[in-house]
């Protein structure tokens, strides 16, 4: 860390890279993340518990194996990808947008911390929470079905790199957002249904054409895809078109937030 | 305020006999995307140590040029230097120097106090320092606070918390926008006896203020600022001694039915049924001098009983200011 400003009048303003102050945002925002810990992690541990119930064990019984694997097994990473994105995105938009919301953000703007700092300060606290997250659903799901992990190095890589442009869209959300209704209505109304439509509960190979075609054009296809792969060695897609679709969105993210920052975009008159 | 607390500005101060401003801004004007045009080509400097008020009906655009110095409006055009680092080029080091306590009570109302002051010295990369966290707390009356969580306090505590927050990382200079808007009196006095003791450890103050009487009683030096233009910047004695106005009244004996042709030298007013004589001059007045007209009305035989004078405001001069470039 290359943070120097010594105390008192001698200052050395030669800070490189504020360290100090992301570690602040990160660990403001993981405190949150402990002071809620019960709902954070309750509701989808719970609910994740009841997809089990339901479609692994009363609708799974009755269905056949998916390229081999049982119904309740296959659905373990659709599973973990759902609660990844949506978290992903409503820690991500809340995080920043609170403060917004509150005027707190005042403070932010005027430290001096460059706009990577604070965006990998925020993204950072909630790529964090739903790796968290992911993997305490992991822990639940082996539970109930038995879970076997193929490729657990790609596994971990996929997940965080799930969770950071997820948390980055999060981010332009909770930025771009006026109101909490505006901060809901992404992951709602946008990546629920294009998740539960992509695969994460089947294999699109099930669908009959056209929707097998259409079902090509949700981005999440590719996502759930690709975490999928790294569990059972199978995928709608093939893996490496997977991995280019999730690096387009990081960088269109990444894009995004860097020209939020460059214009001031409802940061900055 | 303790010795630490005073070595952020202190040593510029000793150091030259005539130090370069802390903060210099030239050429400044801000349009925002509406079209309105908040500020219009203001240059000032603000000098090392000093209590400067800038002063301005609503709308003047007083929380503009604070918000572009602080970092957190972009400006049109111009250029803002703190402490000689330009506030875009190097903005790291313009803002470490500067605390901003704003208007609103922006808090995290969750947070406890000693967390979210701990949290403002990190932000601005600092090394965690508990010691001075706590000579900051008890110097603004708030150790006692410092576990509670700041939605259970009062108004004027959560004032006193942002000013901690905007000192936790040793500021050289301090923002201060209307601290004591909606305050009660004793709490008042309290933030100008805090801002008095921040400027003697050689802090430099800049505050807004609708309070006119504020910023008499404060600053050293004063500036108007009037539909994005500053229109006065003056020392406060100087500007009251300039711009104010004095005012004698004779409390005569007897009532005059007239003012006499003797006195037509002196712009005189006869009041209260003729029986007060008042004369408005300014404070460098040489000619038409009090003792002169004493004298005069002695040699009229007028006699009188009493005699009282009064200097005008500042908020008169204000007043004067803002309404004569109506």
């Amino acid at each position: 860390m290359s943070t120097v400003i010594e105390r008192g009048g001698a200052r050395n303003e030669t800070l490189g890279f504020n360290g100090r102050g992301v570690l602040a945002i990160y660990r403001f925002e993981m405190a949150r993340f402990r002071r809620t810990l019960w709902q954070s992690l309750a509701t989808p541990v719970i609910t994740t518990a009841l997809y089990f119930v339901v479609f692994g064990s009363a609708i799974g019984s009755r269905m056949g194996t998916i390229d081999g694997v049982t119904y309740g097994a296959f659905i373990v990473p659709g599973l973990i990808m759902l609660s990844v994105l949506t978290e992903s995105l409503s820690n991500a938009s809340f995080g920043i947008h609170m403060p917004k919301f509150t005027g707190t953000i005042y403070e932010v703007l005027s430290a001096p911390i460059s706009a990577f700092e604070i965006v990998l300060a925020y993204v950072g606290a909630a790529a964090t929470k739903s790796v968290i997250l992911g993997l305490v659903i992991l822990a639940t799901a082996s539970l109930f079905v038995p879970v076997h992990v193929l490729h657990p190095v790609w596994m971990v890589a996929y997940l965080l790199l799930v969770a950071a442009a997820f948390s980055l869209a999060g981010f332009i959300i909770g930025v771009w957002a006026k109101g909490f209704e505006e901060l809901q209505f992404v992951p709602m109304l946008v990546v629920t249904p294009l998740t539960f439509l992509g695969g994460a509960f089947y294999s699109i190979d099930m669908l009959p054409e056209p929707w097998h075609t259409v079902s090509l054009f949700n981005p999440i296809v590719y996502i759930v895809s690709g975490f999928r792969w790294s569990f059972y060695g199978t995928a709608d897609v093939g893996v490496g078109v997977s991995l280019a679709a999730l690096l387009v969105f990081f960088l269109v993210a990444l894009a995004l937030v860097w020209w939020i920052f460059r214009t001031g975009y409802r940061l900055k008159s | 305020m303790s010795d630490r607390m005073a070595l952020a500005a202190r040593q510029p101060l000793d150091a030259a006999p005539a130090p370069a401003p802390i903060i210099s801004i030239s050429g400044l004007t801000k349009t925002y995307a509406s079209g309105l045009t908040a500020l219009k080509d203001v240059s000032l400097e603000i000098r090392r140590g000093e209590i400067f008020a800038l002063l301005g009906p609503n709308g003047a655009g007083k929380t503009t040029l604070i918000s572009i110095v602080c970092g957190l409006v972009t400006p049109s055009t111009g250029t803002v230097l703190v402490d000689g680092h330009d506030i875009v080029r190097e903005y790291r080091a313009a803002r470490a120097c500067i605390g901003l306590v704003p208007q609103e009570l922006h808090t995290d109302m969750f947070e406890t106090v000693w967390d979210t002051v701990s949290f403002s010295r990190s932000l601005f990369g600092l090394a965690r320092d508990p010691a001075y966290i706590e000579e900051v707390l008890k110097s603004l009356s708030l150790w006692e606070k410092r576990k509670d969580k700041i939605m259970t306090l009062s108004g004027g505590m959560k004032r006193r918390v942002l000013i901690a927050k905007a000192l936790a990382h040793e500021p050289k200079v301090l923002f201060l926008d209307e601290p004591t808007a909606g305050v009660d009196v004793e709490l008042r006095r309290d933030m100008w006896a805090l801002v008095r003791r921040l400027r003697e450890s050689g802090v430099t103050i800049i505050l807004t203020t609708h309070y006119i009487d504020e910023a008499e009683e404060m600053a050293d030096r004063i500036g108007v600022i009037r539909k994005g233009q500053l229109i006065v910047v003056e020392e406060k004695t100087q500007l009251m001694k300039t711009l104010g106005k004095k005012q004698l009244t004779v409390h005569l004996q007897a009532p005059l039915a007239a003012i006499p042709a003797a006195l037509g030298d002196w712009k005189l007013v006869l009041n209260n049924g003729g029986t007060e004589l008042e004369y408005t001059f300014d404070a460098n007045e040489e000619h038409m001098t009090v003792p002169a007209l004493l004298r005069r009305i002695v040699d009229l035989g007028i006699e009188f009983k009493d005699l009282n004078t009064r200097q005008s405001t500042l908020e008169e001069i204000f007043v004067n200011l803002v309404s004569e470039r109506r």
